[in-house]
């Protein structure tokens, strides 16, 4: 496709000059894509943040007995890995990064609906995170709690807990911001055409997972203020000592925290069904019904949050209700399995490594899936509850979903994001080494747990530590991986070949504006007349315009 | 060759009064579970100790409670009114209710201040000894929750106080209709696009902007155009309004939930 | 000031109709109170919840100008309300924390 000189002579976005300069010009910017930048930065300093502290407990655990550090310091470090990797890397991650950056692309928008309370927005998860940190070192010892803050032990330690949940209060702000900012987008600023069922199936994802982030993340707010309040005036609400009841804790903590799982994966189901069409060239299997399970699983994952709960002492009646609706969510997740598998048929797959992402998402979050069911069932959960079967299946998910989800997103959208290449055979190989090393590290997981390995424990009897020693090495290969893999992307934004508007052949709105687009995003306002994943329209529509742009030319000579 | 050339002013300019209120209406949905959560807490609690949150819901002052309820109201009516006088362009009569609103929310702040001042003062708050010595586990977790929630909702009241006497001086700022003029400035015309009007008087857009177009000039004229106040432009007032009215449903389910079930 | 065309863009509520919703909300306030002096049993708390229903009602409708806003506002307002009453039907399922709380109060008495 040749340039045309409007196209030639715009600005990009980086280099479009505003009131501020150097580095107040992003942190100052209200432009989504310069928020998405920031965001991108922030969220994966906090993920290798995260992960050198996960490198940390796998090395402790090598063997039996003290290996590198204390008990108390193992708690603190597994406590701040789980803080870090929910609250500042998992539940923003693909929202804040690629919602921010590719949402208003794909819907024809020039911008979020409220341009400076997105900037609100990342200033409150920039504070979150400083507060995070401050709380660390101001306690007479680190947080040690978990990460789910479990009263009554959370209204009792002697760690600044009362910070560290304010910090993760001021990160819910922060989330209900994107969530209530994205779907004003969505609903008020669609191109012409743009009609509900024509938008991208990543777009769905993200108006799912921003009604859980408005609808459910104020129930942990209130949550995590009755701790800070309990901890302060002794209110007694969770403490049994004055009339208290620690399990309403695990309620109320669960109606958000379950949810909020789907808070993480929705958004990286989206990227898939977005990466499956564009590698395959063809369109999306069932587009409608994988938009439908979107939306129902964002409404029975309400309803499953006892699941979590199963030997907490809920009654018999809430135990077979919520086991019951567990297996129900399996459904529109199962849908969604499928769809992805039918739309490689007949399919012209391209192994590039994006595609090579997605197709492991459907490989690890199915096992991620299934051991969910096995959880799920309330007989074999009394067993396996608390073990590592519980932080395998866990892993498997988040990681193995979302994570993965977020890596194929970053080498997909990073052309447009940057308008450079990065190296392909250099990105297969670190995928390879995510791949293999992210089974080694967690699919022992699943045996330890089976056999009775608790979570969370510090020292373990013998006998384990045949698959404690596996997978610790599983976790040096998969660090490497991702090691190479930044190298690699951090390499191809500074000396990367130069990427098209569209070096995939993609059929979405974002791929028709020039890599990286301009400030206010489309040089001519976007008009759709198909829906997200039609080739064949697409196709044609550009024969069409280029017959007609010859028909011009030759009408004016 | 010559062409005229247009300018189409981004969208921007054009504030969108309805995405700002489906924006405010989604925060207004975050407050309403931000209490649902206390709500449950409560309804927990009560189920399990009816006959203990009888007994000390006795111990709070139904006519301050009351008298209360009836402060919130009549701050919701001045609040609707201000916003219908900004609706007719009787700015200074919409000062004057919103001025009323703001003193309604300290009144109801006084009252609250004295209905809290005299539990503490018999040492009745959360952690107290005598909370602890004379009270039932029940009784206690009534008075825990009676100060999370009121204190929650005193909170939002301060929070929408303030917000409305930012609105206030805003609105106070605001030029009458009459001096009100709409300038395109220089401003507006960052980020405008050009469009190329051929012969046929065809509009051109970027690419199909071709090499015949060798030069494009622009003349402008700037016509000062007087304008209406119309009520969009008065959505932040609105979306405040919004807010202090969902303070005031929140009250409306506190006040019988805690002071009339004795 | 064109008043007709305001009409058209958004319809204008008297300020009578707010003065006398103001009243219904005094008298239903009022309402609230003196049924509180009667021992209705259980009801009492049912009767006090449908009054604030109804007040909350007039005060969306009129006050918050729901009643003129577009459809998708009252059907993101049902989906929050249905999410609330999910929330409140799945806690009490567990029935064990009533039986617990109340099987402490009695601990309490016996010592």
């Amino acid at each position: 496709m040749a340039q045309t000189a409007a196209e030639l002579s715009y600005t990009p976005y980086h280099r479009e000059k505003s009131a501020f300069t150097g580095i107040f010009s992003w942190i100052f910017s209200t432009d989504h894509k310069r928020i998405g930048i920031l965001y991108m930065i922030s969220v994966l300093t906090m993920f290798i943040g995260g992960l050198c502290l996960g490198l940390l407990i796998r090395l402790e655990l090598i063997a039996p007995g003290a290996t590198i550090m204390s008990a108390p310091t193992y708690n603190a470090v597994f406590t701040l890995h789980g803080v870090i990797m929910i609250f500042l890397f998992i539940i923003p991650g693909i929202p804040a990064i690629f919602g921010n950056f590719i949402l208003p692309l794909q819907i024809g928008a020039e911008d979020v609906a409220f341009p400076r309370l997105n900037l609100l927005s990342w200033w409150l998860y920039i504070s979150g995170a400083a507060l995070l940190m401050l709380a660390l070192f101001t306690g007479d010892k680190l947080p040690d709690t978990g990460w789910t803050f479990y009263a009554p032990y959370s209204t009792a330690t002697e760690g600044n807990i009362s910070l560290a949940v304010f910090a993760a209060f001021v990160l819910g702000f922060s989330s209900i911001l994107t969530g209530l900012n994205f779907i004003t987008t969505i609903h008020r600023m669609r191109a012409p055409g743009m009609t509900w069922f024509r938008m991208p199936l990543f777009t769905w994802g993200l108006y799912a997972t921003a009604w859980i982030q408005v609808l459910a993340t104020p129930v942990v707010g209130i949550t995590l203020l009755l701790v800070i309040l309990e901890r302060g005036f002794g209110v007694g609400v969770f403490d049994p000592a004055i009339g208290g009841d620690p399990v309403l804790y695990q309620h109320l903590f669960w109606i958000y925290s379950h949810p909020a799982v789907y808070i993480m994966i929705l958004p990286g189901m989206g990227v898939i069904s977005d990466l499956l069409p564009a590698f395959t060239k063809r369109t999306i299997f069932g587009y409608k019904a994988i938009a439908f399970s979107t939306i129902s699983i964002a409404v029975v994952g309400y309803m499953v949050w006892g699941h979590h709960m199963f030997t907490s002492g809920i009654s018999g009646t809430a135990q077979v209700i919520f086991s019951f609706l567990t297996f129900l969510v399996a459904i529109p997740t199962g849908i969604k399995v499928f769809n992805w598998i039918a739309s490689l048929y007949k399919g012209s797959i391209e192994l590039r490594a994006p595609m090579l992402y997605t197709l492991s998402f459907i490989f690890l979050f199915s096992i991620g899936g299934v051991t969910g069911l096995v959880l799920g069932s309330l007989a074999v959960d009394m067993h396996v509850h608390d073990t590592y079967f519980v932080v395998g299946h866990f892993h498997y998910v988040m990681f193995g979903g979302l994570g993965i989800a977020l890596f194929g997103a970053l080498h997909y959208w990073f052309p447009k994001m940057f308008g450079k290449m990065y190296n392909e055979a250099v990105a297969i190989v670190a995928w390879a080494f995510i791949f293999v090393g992210f089974n080694v590290l967690y699919f022992p997981m699943f045996i330890l747990g089976w056999n009775g390995m608790p979570r969370r424990y510090y020292d373990y009897l013998p006998e384990f530590q045949y698959w404690h020693v596996v997978s610790t090495v599983g976790s040096w290969i998969l660090a490497f991986g991702i090691f190479t893999m930044f190298i690699n992307l951090i390499r191809g934004i500074i000396n990367g070949e130069k990427a098209g508007n569209n070096p995939w052949g993609a059929s979405t709105l974002e791929w028709t504006t020039p890599s990286p687009p301009p400030l206010l995003n489309f040089i001519e306002p976007p008009h759709v007349t198909h829906g997200a994943y039609d080739f064949e329209e697409m196709n044609k529509g550009k024969k069409d315009s280029k017959k007609d742009s010859k028909k011009k030319k030759k009408g004016k000579k | 060759m010559s062409h005229t050339a247009n300018i189409a002013a981004p969208a921007h300019i054009h504030k969108d009064y309805n995405g700002a209120k489906t924006g405010m209406w989604l925060f207004l949905f975050t407050e309403v579970l931000l209490f649902g959560g206390l709500f449950l807490i409560y309804a927990v609690y009560r189920t399990a100790h009816p006959h203990d949150f009888a007994e000390a819901a006795k111990e709070l002052n139904v006519v301050l409670g009351a008298l209360n309820t009836a402060v919130l109201l009549t701050s919701s009516l001045t609040m609707a009114l201000a916003i219908a006088c900004i609706h007719r362009g009787k700015k200074s009569l919409s000062l004057t209710f919103l001025g009323i609103t703001i003193l309604c929310a300290f009144a109801f702040m006084v009252i609250k201040y004295i209905e809290w001042e005299s539990k503490i003062s018999h040492g009745l708050y959360p952690g107290s000894e005598y909370l602890m010595l004379h009270y039932s586990k029940g009784q206690r977790m009534f008075f825990g929750l009676y100060y999370c929630m009121t204190g929650l909702h005193a909170a939002h009241v301060i929070i929408g106080a303030t917000v409305l006497i930012v609105m206030f001086y805003v609105t106070y700022q605001r030029p009458n209709e009459k001096h009100r003029w709409d300038v395109f400035g220089k401003d507006e015309l960052n980020g405008c696009r050009v469009a190329i009007l051929d012969k046929d008087g065809n509009e051109k857009w970027g690419s199909e902007i071709d090499e015949s177009v060798k030069q494009v000039h622009l003349k402008m004229k700037y016509y000062s155009m007087p304008k209406r106040i119309k009520h969009e432009d008065y959505v932040s007032l609105e979306n405040s309004g919004l807010y202090w009215h969902i303070v005031d449903v929140i009250w409306i389910f506190l006040f019988p939930l805690m002071y009339l079930i004795g | 000031m064109d008043h007709a065309e305001h009409h058209e863009e958004h319809p204008m509520i008297g300020y009578g109709t707010y003065i006398s919703i103001w009243l219904a909300l005094l008298i239903l306030t009022a309402l609230t109170v003196a049924i509180a002096g009667f021992d209705l049993g259980k009801y009492t708390t049912l009767v006090a919840m449908v009054v604030a229903t109804v007040k909350t009602t007039l005060v969306g409708l009129y006050f918050m100008h729901l009643r003129y806003e577009p459809k998708v506002f009252h059907y993101m307002i049902l989906v929050t309300f249905m999410i609330m009453v999910v929330i409140v039907i799945f806690t009490f399922i567990d029935g064990n924390r009533f039986s617990y709380l109340s099987h402490e109060v009695q601990a309490e008495v016996h010592h």
